[in-house]
């Protein structure tokens, strides 16, 4: 069974519905990303995946023996986390929240998973910095390294690139391939970036005007990748 | 200096002094815990707006003559933060003009009532006294100390219990909610916290200057301190430092207590500043 299937969804807030009759579904070690113009519901095909808003009609399935909060996250920065003083240890540990229900404090394996996570995320030399201190791509390490904290299964990111610059755009790719091809992470990615998507997704979503879902090749082949990459980033 | 010293051992007898000077440090310990994710949380306001709420609500007490009015206060006010928060998102009214409007309208309805029933011929001075905590601190009751340090112990302990979920919360409310964390339960808990800190705090500095005790002793510590668990020590010593001062000042020089302390907060707001300007803390 695949690790999350969506039914006929639709999709969208106040009543406005922005996706109609949306059916997919993403299988364990897919690099699916999700792409479409602004406004197209992106956002809230997210937030409805993630459980944050409830979809308005079509269910979403889990598989895999993967549950609903196993989901790893990787949100765009929020103001608040402009000003907020904390370590890039503590925001690391924090991932491990959802899971500890009523326990005041964070077990010893949970610290060594964090430890592993910001190795893994080569940003060892950083956890006793301030968050709000670091560049852009390494607060990003931060996040995906908090995110891996919260899932060893799946993990979707939103926009992880937005406001990077070219070279720490292409380490963050290769960063998330490496955790989708080594450690066999599910990757569910939004992205503006139809090149990347081109280069390195396994499948493509892309919703709109016109829906398409399926393998990168078929979109290649498709019209609806010609006319949103006519400007020439295809491979 | 040593006139000085004489003064305050002839005061330390004095048992309304020690019973001030427990309070304000119990006091200024709670204030200051859930004062940096109120900072960053935006909800500043929603402590200005529950004390106005408090006000309202011990109004109703003198009105009604009740001796000890804290459980009813205490009562109105938690129900407040509860509706305020719960309101959220879908409300017809929100966030900021909700609170505007509760903390209006109870401090107008408050000094109607008071205005219009109240037995006292020096309403001026009550309503000071309310607003400013002028004096009500150094004319605590036994029970009320008792209660307050209840209080100040319960608050304590659902801080500790919390703090981690306080942090994910704060820092990142979307994806605390994504990956299983119950947010509506802790925001909603630390609503209840926030009203019980406000109503103990009403004691010490007035319902006007409450927003001060929560928020300036935060506010300093983030200048200087860059991660969460040493901003909050560092409030919270900061907190309890500028609340003895400023009652051992105002005891000596006979000023009003709340607006005393809330004065040593600003002072040690501005050293801080200068002190995270030097030494790269906030800026960088």
């Amino acid at each position: 069974m695949a690790l999350i299937t969506c039914q006929n969804l639709c999709l969208g807030y106040d009543g406005r519905e922005i996706l109609h009759d949306l059916s997919f579904e993403v299988n364990s070690g897919d690099y699916l990303c999700i792409v479409g113009e602004n406004g197209s519901g992106k956002s809230t095909l997210m937030r409805t995946i993630l459980g944050l808003q409830k979809p308005l009609a079509g269910q979403i399935l889990t598989g895999d023996g993967l549950r609903l909060n196993e989901i790893g996250y990787l949100p765009q920065q929020t103001p608040v986390q402009k000003d907020f003083p904390a370590s890039v240890w503590e925001v690391v540990l924090s991932g491990f929240e959802g899971g500890c229900g009523w326990r005041p404090f964070y077990t010893k394996a949970e610290k060594q998973r964090a430890e592993k996570n910001i190795r893994s995320m080569g940003i060892e030399h950083l956890s006793r910095r301030c968050y709000r201190e670091l560049s852009g791509g390494q607060q990003q390490r931060v996040l995906l390294a908090r995110a891996l904290c919260a899932t060893s299964k799946l993990l979707f990111l939103d926009e992880p690139v937005s406001g990077l610059d070219p070279r720490v755009t292409a380490e963050m790719y290769d960063l998330i391939e490496k955790l989708n091809r080594e450690q066999e992470i599910t990757v569910i990615m939004i992205s503006h970036d139809i090149g990347a998507a081109m280069r390195y997704a396994s499948h493509v979503l892309h919703i709109g005007d016109r829906v398409f879902f399926g393998p990168r090749e078929a979109y290649q082949n498709s019209g609806i990748a010609s006319l949103f990459t006519k400007g020439g980033v295809t491979e | 200096m040593t006139a000085i010293l004489e003064k305050l051992a002839l005061y330390w007898q004095y048992p309304f002094v020690r019973y001030a000077l427990a309070v304000g440090v119990l006091i200024s310990l709670c204030s200051s815990l859930l004062g940096v994710t109120l900072v960053l949380k935006r909800f500043s306001f929603i402590g200005d707006g529950l004390s106005h709420v408090a006000f309202g609500a011990m109004a109703i007490g003198s009105v009604l003559h009740l001796t000890n009015d804290m459980p009813l206060v205490l009562l109105i006010t938690i129900l407040s933060a509860i509706l305020l928060l719960s309101t959220g998102q879908n409300a017809k009214i929100k966030g900021d003009a909700a609170v505007a409007m509760i903390s209006v309208g109870a401090l107008a309805i408050g000094y109607l009532l008071m205005n219009l029933f109240t037995p006292s011929g020096n309403l001026s001075g009550d309503v000071c006294s309310t607003l400013f905590g002028s004096t009500s601190i150094l004319t605590l009751t036994k029970t009320e100390v008792r209660l307050c340090a209840a209080l100040s112990v319960l608050v304590v302990a659902a801080f500790v219990f919390f703090y981690h979920k306080v942090f994910a919360v704060t820092f990142d409310e979307s994806f605390a909610a994504a990956t299983g964390v119950k947010t509506k339960v802790y925001n909603f808990i630390i609503a209840v916290i926030i009203a019980v800190i406000i109503v103990l705090a009403m004691n010490l500095v007035g319902s006007l200057l409450i927003s001060a005790l929560v928020i300036f002793p935060a506010l300093s510590a983030m200048r200087v301190f860059k991660s969460f668990r040493s901003v909050t020590v560092c409030s919270a010593i900061l907190s309890i430092f500028c609340s003895l001062l400023g009652i051992l000042i105002s005891i000596l020089a006979g000023t009003p207590v709340g607006s005393t302390i809330v004065a040593v907060d600003i002072v040690l707001f501005f050293v801080f500043s200068a002190f995270g300007t030097i030494i790269g803390g906030v800026h960088a």
